[in-house]
């Protein structure tokens, strides 16, 4: 049985990159604790249309976990205090108390300028996966599925690199501001394949070279990435990043 | 040179210096438990280390690592706080896994610095420097006594204190240093990772406790160590 709450909610305002923001406060009452936290959102911005004032702007798109639109700060955790595995839009009303204060904050590093409100530009990561994180390999038609042998154990580790969603969780929670748990697993879904082995080296170069390039920090193994990804991704990514950039380097 | 240009490669050289000075803390501390047992034995490793071409070398290379370590935690902190950028959370909430130690190794290695300058000035200026200006006897003991010089700077509850909160600093940058610079070259994954990490508080606790051993002993019964004599010959010079 769904029960109601009512809370305060405390959210950030700021118009732009250059603005210096602020936070605004408003009450919410007789909230289903059914209700996802998006869902909870667009309550609150129905509530300020009506009193006439700006709805508070907040990106999501698929609403079911898999695409990484959804980046919202919650009480000092990226995503919130979900069961972790999940993102901001698959949190629920029912993981807070009636009387609670919610404080919700954009994804703060130099690297996602705010667009607006907890809004921000992401698209840093668009460029780092444009610069080396995909294959080249000319695949030809269809081959059947058992012509190249990959370990399952492989294959699994490989299929846990790529469901990261690139949302961007790691970033807001590194102190140094660092990208490493994004594109070490971009570089691991494709350096554990076979199929990905040709580039590897490229790739791993270019990959790194456009991270730090765009400013995101030096990772100082910190940890508090993967305590906070949304798909569980671990810092053996890195690692493997670091041996695949090393090498690559050493052969040069 | 992408070792300077890339940031995984100024990590790999904060991982190299900090994993080099672990070696040689490794051996000091080792090197140090001898004074509990044996001044005659302790003192000869002063003399072995004394203001020999290998041993002023050797300090210079110490010197250098330091230097290195210092300088790029100070450029990798200062870059990552401009990553960062200067929007402050208006409220965080750290998660258990992340050690305290790890988001503090400047803090740490500033300490560790300090402490470092005090013991250069209790032992090093009056041993190594001492003989290198040909004034052997300048602290008030042979330069080869190190033995004596411990025995004054742990009379003085002053120094004991400082060398206590010395050695904690340390201690806490090696638990998170240790497993990091390993991570930093790569050579860790979902196995090693864990295997890393006990290795460092393993180490690291042991290390700290030699010195810390050194330092308690001698504030409490400074009388009654270093008795085993003798000459000790470990290899011909
Ligand atoms: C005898 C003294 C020291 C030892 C044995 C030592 C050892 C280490 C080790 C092994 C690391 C890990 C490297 C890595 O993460 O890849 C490290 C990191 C670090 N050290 Fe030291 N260190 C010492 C002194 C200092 C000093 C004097 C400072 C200066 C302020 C300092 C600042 C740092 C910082 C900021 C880091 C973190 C960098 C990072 O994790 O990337 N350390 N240290
Ligand atoms: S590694 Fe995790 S936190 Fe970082 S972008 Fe990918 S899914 Fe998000
Ligand atoms: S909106 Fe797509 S993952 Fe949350």
């Amino acid at each position: 049985m769904a029960k109601n709450i009512s809370f305060t909610i405390k959210y950030w305002k700021q118009n732009g990159p250059k603005d210096k923001g602020h936070f605004d406060s408003h009450q919410m009452k007789d909230i289903p604790d059914d209700t996802s936290f998006l869902e909870m959102l667009d309550i609150l911005n129905e509530e300020l249309i009506e009193e006439g004032k700006e709805p508070f702007v907040f990106d999501h798109d698929c609403r079911e976990g898999i695409c990484g639109m959804c980046s919202l700060y919650i009480n000092g955790t990226p995503h919130g205090k979900t069961e972790r595995g999940a993102t901001t839009c698959q949190l629920y009303m029912r993981k807070f108390k009636d009387g609670d204060t919610i404080t919700v904050e954009p994804w703060r590093s130099a690297g996602f300028p705010v667009i607006k409100d907890c809004m921000v530009d992401r698209s840093a990561f668009d460029k780092i996966i444009q610069a080396g994180g995909y294959t080249t390999v000319r695949t030809g038609a269809p081959q059947d599925a058992n012509a190249i042998l990959i370990p399952k154990q492989d294959a699994d580790e490989a299929m846990d690199c790529a469901s990261c969603i690139g949302c961007g969780a790691c970033v807001a929670a590194c102190k140094n501001g660092s990208a490493m748990l994004f594109v070490s697993s971009k570089v691991s879904q494709l350096a554990l394949l076979p199929q990905g082995r040709p580039e590897a080296a490229k790739r791993a170069k270019a990959m790194v070279a456009k991270m730090d390039e765009l400013g995101f920090g030096n990772c100082t193994n910190t940890r508090a990435c993967e305590a906070v990804c949304p798909k569980c991704e671990t810092i053996a990514n890195i690692a493997r990043l670091n041996r695949e950039f090393i090498k690559a380097k050493l052969a040069d | 040179m992408w070792l300077f240009k890339s940031s995984i490669g100024r990590k790999l050289i904060m991982s190299i210096s900090g994993i080099a000075l672990v070696l040689f803390l490794t051996f000091h501390g080792c090197m140090n438990v001898v004074a509990i047992f044996s001044k005659d034995a302790y003192n000869q490793i002063c003399s072995l280390l004394g203001s020999n071409w290998y041993a002023i070398l050797a300090t210079a290379g110490l010197g250098a690592l330091v230097a290195i370590h210092f300088i790029y935690a100070f450029i990798l902190t200062f870059q990552n706080r401009k990553a960062r950028g200067n929007n402050k959370y208006a409220v965080t909430d750290k998660p258990a896994k992340v050690e305290w130690a790890s988001q503090n190794m400047l803090v740490l290695g500033i300490i560790i610095v300090l402490g470092l300058l005090l013991h250069l000035f209790n032992f090093w200026y009056n041993m190594m420097f001492a003989e290198i200006i040909g004034q052997p006897t300048m602290g008030g003991y042979e330069a080869t006594d190190g033995f004596s010089y411990i025995q004054q700077t742990f009379s003085n509850p002053v120094f004991v204190t400082l060398y206590v909160i010395w050695l904690i600093a340390l201690w806490f940058h090696l638990t998170h240093g240790i497993w990091s610079s390993f991570q930093t070259l790569g050579v860790s994954g979902h196995v090693w990772f864990n295997r890393w990490k006990n290795i460092s508080y393993a180490w690291a606790t042991v290390v700290i406790l030699c010195f810390l051993a050194v330092a308690l002993a001698f504030a409490i019964c400074p009388d009654s160590l270093g008795n085993i004599s003798g000459k000790v010959v470990p290899f011909a010079m």
